[in-house]
């Protein structure tokens, strides 16, 4: 497999949460933000009608408004984070604003897969793990977290390690910087003998 | 003993190496404008083509206006993007039903209509509604941009083997219940989340007494309890749909195909990952109240109190819907004032939605102060509706009658609500905002959403019919 996109091991960051569950992918990019034509500029719209009442203010209790937010890498959320429709300009969008990985209790099925394919790592934690940290973080943003993709590991504002699960496959690729179309593409001759077989 | 998804899967692995993902093949790929655009640039950097363009069909639906089709589309951006789908669509030699032809509408609508959507077909879109084809057996299910590259690149997709659900739904439906009804009550049953990791084989007496339309109302909603597909095991029900729509196999091979699709049926003690079972007749029409299609209750119940839920994430989670809806626990909703109006979607923007609105429509006049619009699903149903005069029903009403279109289901295209307006909405999703910054939607039933236009509020479609 070769190596086409910038590898991901570990890396830390201020977290910021958002202590809700089912947080849907209209909230975090509405869907008027969808007529683009290209990935770039959609971190100004992250959760727009969140962030901005129907004037344009923004509103300011917020959590991106604040400025504990400023450089943010880490969001942690509730569970199912990432449900509803299957718009990748909801990981775009949380990674133009500066997202490298989303906590939460669970996630969506098709935001996990959208947000491992830009880089984003979606980490489920264990209740006993994720319910405590949202409360932390919702107390204290800005609060650092790390995160070893190499060791499977997070590190938590109290310095604690936790360990989190991820799809062999797509770990393997994340920290290869494979690019997973073109090791499709290179099974060509598996696919043309396929359909020959039909 | 397999159950209808293994078959299908086991169809389609083009190879299983341990530890990765499956490659599984992909039969039939569905484009639109807005989840494409990014994809066909991909290509283009990779200077490659698109695989099977004999096995991929664009339309435009999500982006566009549902006024009348001779006026140019007034919002640049997405004239920009309509456009760009337009020229890709060329570019690539992917035949694409474009604004005003007469085979344009809703992808998922379109591809059953056209006999494109077969039983036992693997089918992926990138949108998430695509769980809609698996009313006819196919393995059906949303895609995101990237995958949408890799399909066009490979015909493939990278895969794990989905856990199963089995939701059996005994009995029948009662008088004015309806597939949208029933699937409001199986999402509020497992919940938002409760899918997830899934594709749902829906099961039993009351679901094999739907028509096509109705399972694929049922199977659209799938993705709303977080299962990427659902489906239903093909049947006579199917097959007459099927026979002699335009991509329907013909003469000997639809003898084949239909002995071959009839073989797709779950096996005997199949085993199931999970099963729900449900009791059909005791349903009644369902409403949310609530910013997730999870929050919904028989349209006669009282608003849940938030009291009433058990974990405080819950109890937090109600409270800031009945926050933003403007609703008091523990009342009816019946009565509820409503604004708007909204008939249409991939999930009930089909004729024999029309028709269930149209039958309630009847004789009758859109209450003053109520905007009703009716979008249908396609041009073909369009022309369906025309044919059957129900345009004429729904003029004569008062009611809008619009070119076909996703329209206020997703508000991309000018169609939205007000802040603070009500909805009664077809669609299927009532996420804040949903229908246009500060609306407030309520998702029913077409002849549910009839009623609450004829009358002005939220109602029981039983008591008009």
């Amino acid at each position: 497999m070769s190596a086409t996109r910038e590898p991901i091991t570990r890396f830390e960051g201020p977290a910021v949460a958002i202590a809700r569950d089912n947080i849907d992918t209209d909230q975090i990019i509405p869907a008027r933000f969808l007529k683009t034509t290209t990935r770039a500029g959609l971190g100004a719209n992250l959760f727009a009608d969140w962030r901005r009442d129907a004037e344009g203010t923004p509103r300011a209790g917020f959590i991106l408004n604040r400025p504990e937010a400023a450089g943010a890498r880490v969001l942690v959320a509730g569970w199912n984070f990432g449900c509803g429709s299957s718009r990748e300009h909801a990981p775009w969008a949380l990674v133009d604003f500066g997202f490298r990985a989303i906590l939460a209790g669970s996630f969506a099925d098709i935001f996990r897969q959208n947000a491992l394919k830009n880089g984003l790592l979606p980490i489920a934690l264990p209740a006993d793990i994720h319910g405590p940290l949202v409360a932390h973080v919702a107390i204290r943003p800005g609060a650092v977290v790390g995160v070893d993709l190499v060791r499977r590991t997070v590190r938590l504002p109290d310095g604690r390690e936790a360990a989190f699960e991820v799809d062999a496959f797509a770990r393997e690729c994340l920290l290869a910087g494979v690019d997973e179309i073109g090791y499709v593409l290179a099974q060509e001759a598996a696919i043309a003998r396929f359909e020959a077989m039909r | 003993m397999r159950t209808i998804i293994d078959k299908i899967w086991d169809a389609h692995v083009v190879s299983a190496p341990p530890g990765a993902p499956s490659l599984l093949y992909i039969d039939l790929h569905l484009v639109h404008e807005v989840t494409s655009p990014q994809a066909f640039d991909g290509l283009r950097a990779r200077k490659i083509r698109v695989r099977r363009p004999d096995r991929t069909v664009a339309t435009v639906d999500h982006s566009i206006p549902t006024t009348p089709r001779h006026l140019p589309i007034a919002d640049a951006v997405a004239a920009r993007q309509v456009a760009q789908l337009e020229a890709n669509c060329r570019e690539f030699g992917i035949p694409c039903a474009g604004r005003g032809q007469p085979d344009q509408g809703i992808v998922h609508v379109i591809g059953p209509e056209r006999g494109l959507t077969q039983p036992g077909l693997t089918i992926v879109c990138g949108d998430s509604h695509t769980a809609t084809h698996g009313a006819f057996g196919a393995l059906a299910f949303g895609i995101g941009t990237s995958e949408v590259e890799m399909v066009l690149a490979s015909q493939c997709l990278l895969q794990h083997r989905p856990k199963t659900l089995r939701i059996t739904v005994a009995g029948r439906l009662g008088p004015g219940v309806s597939a949208k009804d029933l699937a409001l009550a199986i999402i509020a049953t497992i919940g938002v989340g409760g899918g997830t990791g899934h594709v749902i084989e829906y099961a039993g007496g009351a679901v094999r007494a739907l028509s096509m339309e109705q399972r694929m109302t049922l199977c659209n909603m799938s993705i709303e309890a977080g299962a990427r597909a659902g489906l239903v095991e093909p049947d006579d029900t199917t097959f007459e749909y099927l026979a002699g729509r335009p991509a329907a196999p013909a003469g000997e091979a639809w003898d084949a195909a239909v002995r071959r699709w009839r073989a797709l049926a779950t096996d005997d003690g199949a085993r199931f990952d999970r099963q729900v079972a449900l009791d059909g007749a005791a349903l009644s029409p369902m409403i949310t109240f609530g910013t997730n299609p999870g929050m919904a209750i028989p349209i006669d119940a009282v608003v849940p109190a938030p009291s009433s839920a058990a974990a405080p994430a819950d109890r937090q989670a109600l409270e800031r819907a009945l926050d933003y809806m403007g609703l008091e626990a523990g009342r009816p909703l019946l009565g509820t004032p409503v604004d708007v109006v909204f008939i249409g979607s991939c999930t009930n923007g089909r004729t024999s939605d029309l028709r269930d609105a149209a039958a309630i429509f009847r004789g009758r006049r859109v209450a003053a102060g109520v905007r009703a619009m009716v979008v249908p699903g396609s041009a073909l149903v369009k022309r369906e509706a025309e044919a059957e005069g129900l345009d004429q029903v729904f003029l004569a009403a008062g009611a809008e009658w619009r070119e076909p279109g996703c329209s206020m289901c997703i508000a991309m295209n000018g169609d939205q609500l007000r802040p603070g307006q009500r909805a009664v909405s077809t669609s299927n999703r009532n996420f804040e905002g949903r229908q246009g910054p500060g609306g407030r939607t309520f998702l029913a039933s077409p002849a549910t959403a009839a009623a609450a236009a004829v009358t002005g509020a939220v109602s029981d479609p039983r008591r008009l019919s």
